[in-house]
């Protein structure tokens, strides 16, 4: 038994799941997570034991794929809390979610002259979408600015709500800084004024207990390769009075009720969409990362996402405790472990981030370094990037150690030139 | 003991630069982005004469980057434009191959970034300025 500073160290039984982490210092979740093998087992059964589409066959194998398809929709509606699993639509990830959202919600709500606030601490898939709906449309958007700390400045809530804008597009945690953004605060005041408020959970979902009715919003995306799942699927939750408002985005097979020849309607066709959710999911999904995400879900409920949340709060004491000893190295984003997730971006002696990314990887630890698609953030930082760790389920405080050496290790090449 | 990657003179290239700065009226000038990882060069040559007279660089990147920069203004300066194009070729094509062949020009301190083939993601970043170099000579 190795010593640990706190009782998670019963978190070491799940990195049997992960054969990837027998040899490597994984400290890179932020960007995917690793998968464990019941999560891989389920994907690869669905092509071992036959492979069938959905919603199409009648023969039994395809039913029994379709009903696990759908299984899965209402295991994620359970996950987030959903009222439905028909608000719960299958995309290829978070970006794919939040294109479908400014582009269907966005054309048809947003006018010119409508104000959408915008963080600055969001990934670019929840700012360009926005920036571009709002070049569109004629619409304007209001930057909202950050502490030096890295937190959402609440001191211009006047501002931005003084504009009753139409949208609030934020990120429940900022995937440099690890920032949780305080969504119960913030929402009540956004909804005074009558703004729709659409949260990318990316990094968000797969770390804190979620309950979507309580956090009052009404859209959150998210992805499976950020939560123990495949990549190519993930998630668009929004309320079901606006999805059912709101017209269909990709065309094709499986989003229709009928399409009739006609010769009064437009082009000669009478088209009829298909029921939430499928009128938002034309064309074979990803059935094999459906499956995958449902045993992603599975394996987190297994754990409890309470305690994932425990473990990374624990994590994140370690780690400030053991990296703030390192001299030269600085640390971004709240000081509070309580106040962030299991994301932890720093700077040592202005080692450029690549080059200290390039030496830790040489020592077998694994981080991001880089702007981190977050290049507005960075420039008003007047930063180029920073190096980032970030932690899941199966980090250990064994793990932050090897990242403490390999950074003094790193210091050392570049002593004398920084 | 020198860094196989990390050589001395790199690190003292990128940390303290000769010829850094813009020139007022370059004949020449581009500006390269890595879009990866942010890496920005922005190169200013004065040519007279088909001669490189001077070779400036500004910028922000990692120590590759910007050593690959500063030791391309230094060994461009006096060459002519085609000696440059053919230094510039040599060096790509001897930075770029697994097990490099001899350079048919002398590639001099730009040898210590031969480490950099151990480490293929960080090619670009010891290419970037002289990509940067190409396109400025072509643009003007």
């Amino acid at each position: 038994m190795s010593k640990s500073p706190t009782p998670s160290l019963s978190f070491e039984r799940f990195r049997h799941d992960f054969p990837f982490l027998e040899n490597t210092i994984f400290l890179d979740s932020a960007a995917t997570s690793q998968m464990p093998l019941p999560v891989c087992r389920a994907m690869s059964e669905h092509y071992q034991l036959g492979a069938s589409n959905v919603h199409r066959g009648v023969y039994a194998w395809s039913e029994r794929a379709t009903d696990r398809f759908e299984q899965t929709r209402a295991k994620v509606a359970a996950f987030i809390k959903a009222q439905s699993e028909r608000e719960c639509l299958f995309t290829s990830g978070t970006t794919d979610a939040i294109n479908l959202l400014a582009t269907s919600w966005g054309e048809s709500n947003i006018k010119a002259g409508d104000a959408i606030v915008v963080s600055l601490m969001e990934h670019h898939s929840n700012m360009l979408p926005w920036t571009q709906l709002a070049e569109r449309q004629g619409a304007e958007v209001l930057w909202w600015g950050l502490t030096p700390e890295g937190e959402l400045d609440l001191e211009q809530l006047p501002r931005l709500l003084g504009r009753r804008p139409k949208l609030l597009a934020l990120t429940w945690v900022s995937n440099v800084l690890g920032t949780i953004n305080p969504l119960e605060r913030i929402v009540p005041a956004f909804k005074e004024q009558g703004t729709v408020i659409a949260i990318d959970g990316a990094q968000g979902v797969p770390h804190l207990a979620c309950d979507v009715g309580a956090l009052g919003v009404d859209f959150l995306s998210f992805s499976a390769h950020k939560m123990c799942g495949p990549t190519g699927i993930g998630v668009l939750w929004g309320k079901q009075e606006h999805l059912e408002a709101m017209p269909p985005y990709r065309f094709g097979g499986s989003m229709i009720l009928s399409v009739r020849p006609e010769t009064q309607a437009p082009q000669g066709l009478r088209v009829r969409w298909a029921e939430l959710p499928h009128k938002f999911e034309g064309g074979t999904p990803n059935i094999s990362g459906v499956h995958g995400l449902g045993a992603a879900i599975d394996y987190l409920q297994s754990i409890g996402m309470e305690n994932i949340r425990a473990h990374e709060i624990e994590l994140n004491r370690y780690a400030h405790e053991r990296l703030s000893e390192i001299e030269g190295l600085t640390l971004f984003g709240p000081s509070q472990p309580e106040r962030r997730s299991g994301v932890l971006s720093f700077d040592l002696k202005g080692i450029h981030p690549h080059d200290l990314a390039t030496l830790l990887g040489r020592e077998g630890v694994c981080v991001r370094a880089g702007h981190h698609c977050c290049q507005p953030l960075m420039r008003h930082w007047r930063r180029q990037g920073t190096t980032r760790a970030s932690f899941y389920l199966y980090t250990t405080p064994g793990d932050i150690d090897a990242l403490a050496s390999a950074l003094e290790k790193a210091a050392s090449v570049f002593e004398g030139f920084c | 003991m020198d860094d196989d990657l990390y050589r001395a003179i790199i690190l003292e290239h990128s940390s303290n630069p000769p010829h850094r700065g813009r020139l007022e009226a370059p004949t020449h000038h581009d500006e390269g982005i890595n879009p990866s990882c942010g890496d920005e060069v922005e190169l200013f040559f004065r040519v007279e004469d088909n001669v490189i007279e001077e070779a400036t660089f500004e910028g922000v990147g990692c120590s590759i980057c910007l050593a690959s920069a500063s030791m391309l203004t230094r060994a461009l300066r006096g060459k002519s434009v085609n000696e440059a194009k053919e230094f510039y070729q040599a060096f790509k094509s001897w930075i770029t191959v697994r097990e490099p062949k001899p350079s048919p020009v002398d590639l001099d301190e730009l040898e210590a970034l031969g480490g950099v083939r151990k480490y293929p993601v960080r090619l670009k970043c010891a290419l970037l300025a002289w990509e940067t170099f190409s396109t400025a000579m072509s643009k003007n």
